[in-house]
């Protein structure tokens, strides 16, 4: 047990008890979907299927329904992925990174944290298979025996460390987020009416007796795994960057990348899990849990992180100019004086001036401005890719091949589906699961080492939604 | 002595001598009883195993049977003709023509079909050389659109029934003397116009009449005041020390280029190219459009069409004044390096040469006059040996317009010749042509004249035919047919003769000539047979040298011709027009030929469209951009076009390319660009190419130009570009050399000095290429040569559009800029050097897969489907691409293609591979590409890897440029030297030997790619560097 000082603010609010941390998170998941789910999910599922069919298009009849050409080979494509990639990244961290810095606030958000860097690691997954000329032979850049020959991978190629890279991120981010979840699932099991729910909790919770050795287990396990993630977080946008900090084109050779493209992640990524704790914490009512004290911790890394985006964004200009290569000093005037100078400049207003206001402290606890700004980063930071992607490619070394990217609605319709993908998703997950580790979250009620103070015990003060037959008489 | 014999058993049964084993040990298979067999079919007494295994069987052959067999269409041969094997190809001697055009070429089939066109170096006319659309004539053999049969008023009849009304026709006509015309485009065939002369003598009101849509009747006619001689000259271009083109483009499209090309690159070459000649011609172009020719000059002044002959007039004058002989009185016009022109004309008497474009004889008596002043008669020009390619009479064809308007045609035919669509006079002739009673066109198909005939009896195309040529006087040509006919189709001259009566063999009409004409002047034949064999065999027949040029006695009258050129060439204040034809698709026969619509223009890089050039200034003062929609008026006769920015161009001029327009010729080509041969005028009987006071205004819409190439100027790259002057190369080889340094604790080494790369051994062939920036001009017949043998796609304007193109061989043309990038910062320095200056020097580069030693492509690409083989070639596996487009993105030098959409068997792109006729024309060598995959330049792995079996079989190294690259080989200038850069034998090796230290560099050196392809610089003969090169030495 941590020594906490009695001064320190309480991190969850409103007095609650350890039987209303169960009840607040399991209303959802046992109760009736709300209508509020009920009109997100239809909209995400229409847009799921309107992507679906527009992805399949593309699948049929070829990747000449985008707008890319012989100059410009990569555009959204690979500015979604790695987008998404990006975005995912937050989750590793506050599971993992924080809760090696012994982070306690992190245990409201880090379940639905996780679980956004699952669906959006898939979303990311999507367009490796959408970009490719012949995705049914993805299969190839993995290092399978076969019957070609000698036919291997190229291990010279970054697009081969992405393949590692991604799948070893996506199996270690499941893992670690499914047994997490799995003493929540235990209590859902064990207060389960229906004999369905019953089954399939009890299936998914893998026999959880809540004994003091599992218990002992669970938490050796968290540490490996957060062990584990930890490198994660910084490897895969690592590797990501190799994309393109290995290749020749100029605006793409850029030894910065890695600390920059990791600072960039975990930048969009907080600001994507504000956007989902803000909604999340409203329609499913866990303003207690999910308090302005996190908003504020979490927009204080957002901050940070923009900084550091923002000091790499100089470097390169500075970098290029020191070079004295003609082509990379080209690349950066081009940049932010070319024919895509908006993108650029709106990058650099989303990514390096918004995040600037958090500085002010009536900003950073605002649930407003934070919504706002976390959106203009979530845009900001799409432009980053988009910038680094099609305005170096578009003019680089032979002007004879310069040439403009324009976007089709196949481009636009292709990234839609990953929106509709990813919310149908995360809202399945939020329907289902809860969405806040019920487990780690009692574990910090009582936050400071003082007294157990009468209220923590004792049984929930709202209505009660199911009857459980464990942990009734508490007192 | 050691026991060696060992025994060794092939089972435990023969060491045990088994019972059963001796039983069997001498029969190789165990027969099964009859038991054994009975019980499995039965299954009385069968075993489970058994009794599945015929179940399976069974099963297996029920299903089996149930699925319908394919039905494969190639057919092995029943009987193998002689000579032919499948999958090699034999290569037949032959000829090319398209009206006036002529190449002797070698034809390659594989398996009875012509697939690719190469020159024949035997000829001394087009000295092995091949232009565009020389290259691209393969594929309108594979025309689906073309006529399957003989037709009569639009319906399908037989060539018996047509043989017999037309026949009666024309004796009813020639019965009561009613006029018969046969009209056709340039014949150069001697046997054909003896055909026509037996069928005339037949029917003896017939009378041939020629023209040509790109006429130079004004030559002729000049040559005829001047010389008493109605023929166009042989210019030599490589004896030229100075040329002078007026609105020529010789290289491109005026009068025979194939001529030319190579003569005129001689000239051109410097270094170990040029065996070591440090001279160049010097070339001044004075034009209205920028032509590619105009593009090659180093010198170059621009005037508008009203100032034709008057740049003409002043130029002989200034030249006049300094010989002495007497001026004429024109007045004078003031264009840039008029003056300079005239000096060098001077200075290089003798060895000089002045063309000139116009269709004006009087304009031509003065360029003979000035020829003749300048001693041109006796060096550059041979009026002995007439170039009969262009013989086509202005005033004979409008006449015969004239007479078909009045009703006194009877009878009229059309061969080779499309006069709807392609004179100024179309629409009358049109007109007309309702009224005629017997009206019979010869031709592919039923296009705009050819819908307007009664009957239309089809012609085979050239590579079906059998045919003779005299392209120049005394050299003799034959063509034979590559292929059997594809349709019921029959020659002209077949038709001819049957309708004469006479004996309708033309193979043996042909021979017969020959034995009457040419064999007689052939020595050490034992017989005609042997000569005809070998005539054949080598495609060409060329008898005597060529006779050197004597001196003509001029007596031309430059008086009267300078104040009918005053009398013509008015100042004007309005717009002008100039009509021109494009080096692609010149005068639209081939328009429905798809590679050629998608063969981008060698100066606009545009192609599918033909538009409205304008110079920058012009297009300021029109208020007007790029793909913005004008009206242009002529005499009361309107077109529609899109703006293209012509940087150039003479101001307040507009041009617009002819051949375009089509309406009746096919799905690659209806309704492709607009037809501007009505905005022709005819000026005296000759058909002008241009029109003064024109009404050119903005229109609301745009349409936009399908260009492969957007970006205008290099933007002062030294790396990619390395050019410089002649003065200065002569002082220092390596003029205009780029070599960037990299600083490093040591002191400053070359960049490429710095690797982190081992590099791979070429132990044993190391093939590349060299390009000579100074004698490639630019027309592209690589680009053609390319998409024949490697099977590209053609992908329409659309994709185009969205520069989606699938050339693996391109020519990147840079215009020069006038920005002073150091006088004004950053920013601005490099807008400044986007814009192309007002009249640009201009060059060509030719940019291909550079098969990098250390290729960024490779190391990218996750599943290893483009590799580096051992004798430095960048290879691809499309059977291993996954297309993740990595590798196009990491080349520097963007020659990647990704198979975007399935280009084969799709409706979207309904070309050549879309249909099982034009499919025929693929290289069985190479494979057709599927979606998804990137594709690229295999420096024709498929001929290396031929030559090198071809080696192997008969025991022997491959020998120095015995292999070659179809873009080396289709040059017409040797720009392109491909080879083996480990064979010092080699051309390349030779070549490379000397200019490593001198001329060749590598694009973008400094990022130690190692490309196998050099370039040798760009020099131009100028006197001192312009502007922007001292601007770019700065930018670097």
């Amino acid at each position: 047990m941590h020594i906490t000082s009695a001064v320190r603010t309480p991190l969850v609010s409103g007095g609650k008890t350890y039987a209303d941390v169960t009840e607040d998170v399991c209303r959802q998941v046992e109760g009736k979907p709300t209508r509020e789910w009920t009109i997100a999910f239809t909209i995400s599922a229409l847009v799921l299927v309107y992507g679906s069919a527009c992805v399949f298009y593309t699948w049929w009849e070829g990747l000449g329904v985008w707008g890319l050409n012989k100059t410009v080979g990569w555009a959204w494509d690979i500015t979604n992925f790695v987008w998404w990639v990006g975005i995912g990244h937050a989750g590793t961290l506050i599971s993992a990174i924080l809760l090696l810095f012994r982070q306690k606030w992190r245990t409201s958000v880090n379940r639905a944290a996780e679980a956004m860097t699952i669906f959006a690691v898939v979303c990311a997954a999507m367009f490796i298979f959408m970009h490719m000329g012949r995705p049914w032979m993805a299969y190839w850049a993995l290092p399978l025996p076969n019957t070609f020959g000698s036919l291997w991978v190229n291990f010279k190629s970054p697009l081969v460390w992405d393949v590692f890279a991604i799948s070893t991120y996506f199996t270690v981010s499941l893992v670690f987020w499914y047994m997490g979840l799995v003493p929540d699932l235990a209590t859902i099991r064990d207060r389960a009416r229906s004999k369905v729910s019953r089954y399939i909790y009890g299936a998914l919770s893998l026999g959880w007796n809540g004994s003091a050795k599992t218990w002992a287990r669970y938490e050796y396990m968290s540490l490996i795994l957060a062990g584990i993630s930890t490198p994660l977080v910084l490897s895969v946008h690592t590797i990501v960057s190799m994309d393109f900090a290995t290749s020749v084109i100029p605006g793409w050779h850029t030894t910065i990348f890695p600390p920059y493209f990791v600072a960039g992640a975990i930048f969009s990524g907080f600001a994507m899990v504000q956007n989902l704790m803000l909604i999340i914490r409203v329609v499913f009512k866990l303003e207690d849990y999910i308090t302005t004290e996190h908003i504020e911790s979490m927009n204080k890394i957002i901050t940070l992180t923009g900084s550091i985006v923002g000091v790499a964004y100089i470097t390169e200009f500075f970098i290029a100019w020191y070079s004295g290569s003609e082509f990379e000093s080209y690349a950066f005037i081009n940049r932010a004086s070319g024919p895509y100078w908006w993108a650029y400049w709106a990058m650099m207003t989303c990514n390096v001036i918004s995040p600037q206001l958090f500085w002010s402290k009536t900003i950073r606890t605002s649930v407003v401005w934070t919504f706002v700004l976390s959106v203009v980063v979530n845009i900001g930071m799409w432009f980053e890719r988009f910038v680094i992607i099609v305005t170096s490619l578009h003019r680089d070394y032979l002007p004879s091949s310069w040439a403009m990217f324009h976007p089709t609605l196949f481009d636009i319709s292709d990234y839609i589906f990953s929106f509709g993908l990813f919310f149908t998703l995360f809202l399945l997950f939020a329907k289902f699961l809860p969405v806040v580790n019920m487990a780690e979250v009692k574990a910090i009620i009582k936050s400071s080492s003082e007294k157990l103070p009468q209220s923590v015990s004792g049984v929930a003060k709202g209505e009660r939604v199911t009857n459980p037959t464990f942990n009734k008489n508490v007192d | 002595m050691e026991q060696v014999t060992k025994r060794y058993w092939k089972g435990v049964e023969e060491l045990r001598n088994d019972a059963t084993y001796v039983k069997h040990a001498q029969s190789e298979f165990v027969e099964p009883s009859a038991n054994d067999l009975q019980s499995i079919f039965d299954g009385s007494n069968a075993p489970r195993r058994d009794f599945l295994k015929t179940i399976g069987f069974g099963m297996a052959a029920v299903s089996l049977a149930a699925c319908e067999t394919p039905v494969h269409k190639a057919i092995p041969y029943l009987n193998k003709p002689e000579g032919t094997f499948p999958s090699i190809s034999d290569y037949y001697a032959s000829t090319y023509t398209d009206g006036g055009e002529y190449a002797s070429i070698l034809v390659e089939t594989r398996e009875g079909r012509p697939i690719k066109i190469e020159g024949n170096p035997l000829s001394s006319v087009t000295k092995g050389g091949t232009t565009a659309r020389v290259q691209a004539a393969v594929l309108s053999l594979y025309d689906i659109d073309k006529l399957k049969g003989a037709k009569r008023g639009g319906n399908d009849i037989t060539w018996e029934t047509a043989d017999k009304e037309i026949t009666n026709q024309l004796a009813a006509i020639a019965a009561k003397g009613g006029a018969i015309r046969l009209v056709t485009s340039t014949i150069i065939s001697p046997s054909t116009k003896a055909v026509i002369a037996d069928f005339a003598a037949k029917y003896p009101t017939v009378r041939h009449i020629m023209y040509d849509a790109n006429s130079v009747s004004g030559i002729m006619q000049a040559n005829q005041l001047s010389f008493g001689r109605p023929v166009v000259p042989s210019y030599d271009f490589s004896k030229a020390k100075t040329i002078v083109s007026i609105g020529a483009d010789f290289l491109g499209t005026w009068i025979a280029p194939l001529n030319y090309m190579k003569d005129y690159a001689k000239t051109r070459k410097i270094g170990a190219v040029g065996g070591g000649n440090k001279q160049m011609s010097r070339h001044y172009q004075f034009e209205t459009i920028l032509s590619m020719t105009g593009s090659n000059a180093d010198y170059r002044g621009t005037y508008k069409p009203s100032q034709e002959g008057l740049v003409v007039a002043s130029l002989y004058n200034k030249v006049a004044a300094k010989l002495g002989a007497a001026p004429i009185s024109a007045p004078a016009v003031t264009i840039q390096y008029l003056d300079k022109a005239a000096a060098d004309l001077i200075a290089s008497r003798g060895r000089s040469l002045v063309v000139a474009g116009s269709n004006d004889p009087n304009v031509q008596v003065v360029v003979n006059a000035l020829n003749n002043l300048l001693g041109s008669y006796t060096s550059t020009i041979n009026l002995a040996v007439a170039v009969n390619t262009r013989q086509g009479n202005d005033q004979q064809m409008n006449a015969f317009v004239n007479e078909l308007k009045a009703g006194q045609v009877q009878g009229v035919m059309f061969f080779a010749a499309n006069p709807v669509y392609d004179h100024p006079r179309g629409a009358e002739i049109a007109q007309a042509l309702a009224k005629v009673p017997l009206s019979i066109y010869f031709g592919d198909r039923a296009d705009e004249t050819g819908s307007l005939t009664k009957y239309i009896t089809p012609t085979p195309h050239f590579l079906e035919c059998w045919n003779d040529a005299e392209p120049v006087t005394g050299h003799y040509s034959l063509t034979q047919p590559a292929i059997t006919h594809i349709f019921k189709t029959r020659q002209m001259q077949t038709s001819l003769l049957t309708w004469a009566g006479l004996p309708n063999d033309y193979q043996e009409y042909v021979k017969r000539q020959w034995k009457a004409n040419q064999f007689p002047k052939a020595t050490g034949f034992a017989s005609f047979d042997a000569f005809w064999i070998k005539a054949l065999h080598d495609g060409v027949f060329e008898p005597t040298a060529m006779p050197a040029p004597v001196a003509a006695s001029f007596a031309g009258d430059v008086a009267t011709a300078g104040n009918a050129i005053a009398q013509r060439y008015k100042p004007t204040t309005g717009m002008e027009v100039a009509l021109y034809e494009k080096v692609g698709i010149g005068t639209g026969s081939q328009a429905n030929n798809p590679w050629l619509q998608e063969f981008p223009d060698p100066v606009s890089k545009a192609c599918w469209d033909n538009y409205a050039a304008v110079s920058q200034k012009t297009a300021a003062d029109l208020g007007v951009e790029q793909s913005e929609m004008v009206s242009i008026d002529v005499a009361g006769k309107t077109v529609e076009l899109p703006v293209l920015i012509q940087p150039g161009q003479a101001d307040q001029t507009v041009a617009v390319a002819i051949g375009y327009g089509r309406t009746k010729s096919g799905r690659c080509s209806d309704g492709v660009g607009q037809n501007v041969y009505p905005l022709a005028s005819l000026a005296g009987g000759f058909v002008s190419m241009s029109a003064v006071n024109a009404t050119v205004a903005k229109r609301s819409g745009r349409h936009e130009i399908a260009q492969t190439q957007t970006h205008e100027t290099v933007m002062g790259r030294k790396a990619v570009l390395q050019e410089g002057i002649l003065a200065r190369y002569q002082k220092n080889p390596r003029e205009g050399r780029y070599e960037p340094e990299v600083e490093t604790s040591k002191g400053p080494v070359h960049a490429t000095d710095i690797t982190l790369w081992h590099g791979y051994g070429k132990p044993n062939h190391s093939w590349g290429m060299v390009i000579d920036l100074n004698s490639c001009i630019g027309c592209g017949a690589c680009v053609v040569g390319c998409i024949s043998e490697n099977n590209t796609p053609t992908v329409g304007r659309e994709e185009v559009l969205a520069r989606r193109e699938m050339h693996w061989m391109r020519i990147d043309r840079y215009y020069s800029s006038d920005a002073e990038p150091e006088k004004m910062g950053a920013i601005a320095g490099y807008k400044a050097l986007e814009v192309a200056s007002a009249n640009p020097e201009v060059t060509f580069q030719p940019m291909l897969c550079q098969h990098c030693s250390n290729a960024p492509c490779e190391t990218v690409c996750p599943v290893l489907a483009t590799t580096h083989s051992t004798e430095g070639l960048n290879q691809m596996t499309y059977n291993r691409c996954i297309g993740t487009r990595y590798c196009a993105n990491n080349c520097p030098y963007k020659v990647r293609r990704f198979n975007w959409f399935k280009y084969h068997d799709e409706d979207k792109f309904d070309y050549q591979f879309n249909n099982d006729l034009g499919k025929m024309v693929i290289n069985p060598d190479v494979t057709v590409r599927s979606r998804g995959v990137i594709e690229k330049c295999s420096f024709c792995v498929q001929r290396i890897q031929e030559g090198k079996l071809t080696a192997k079989k008969e025991r022997r190294r491959p020998l120095p440029d015995e292999i070659q690259s179809a873009c080396a080989q289709a040059c017409p200038t040797d720009a392109i030297i491909f080879g083996d850069m480990n064979n010092p034998e080699s051309t390349i090796s030779k070549v490379l030997s000397t200019e490593l230290n001198e001329r060749a560099f590598h694009v973008l050196e400094e990022i130690n790619v190692r490309p196998q392809i050099a370039y040798l610089t760009k020099i131009r003969n100028k006197d001192e560097g312009p502007k922007q090169e001292s601007t770019q030495e700065t930018v670097s």
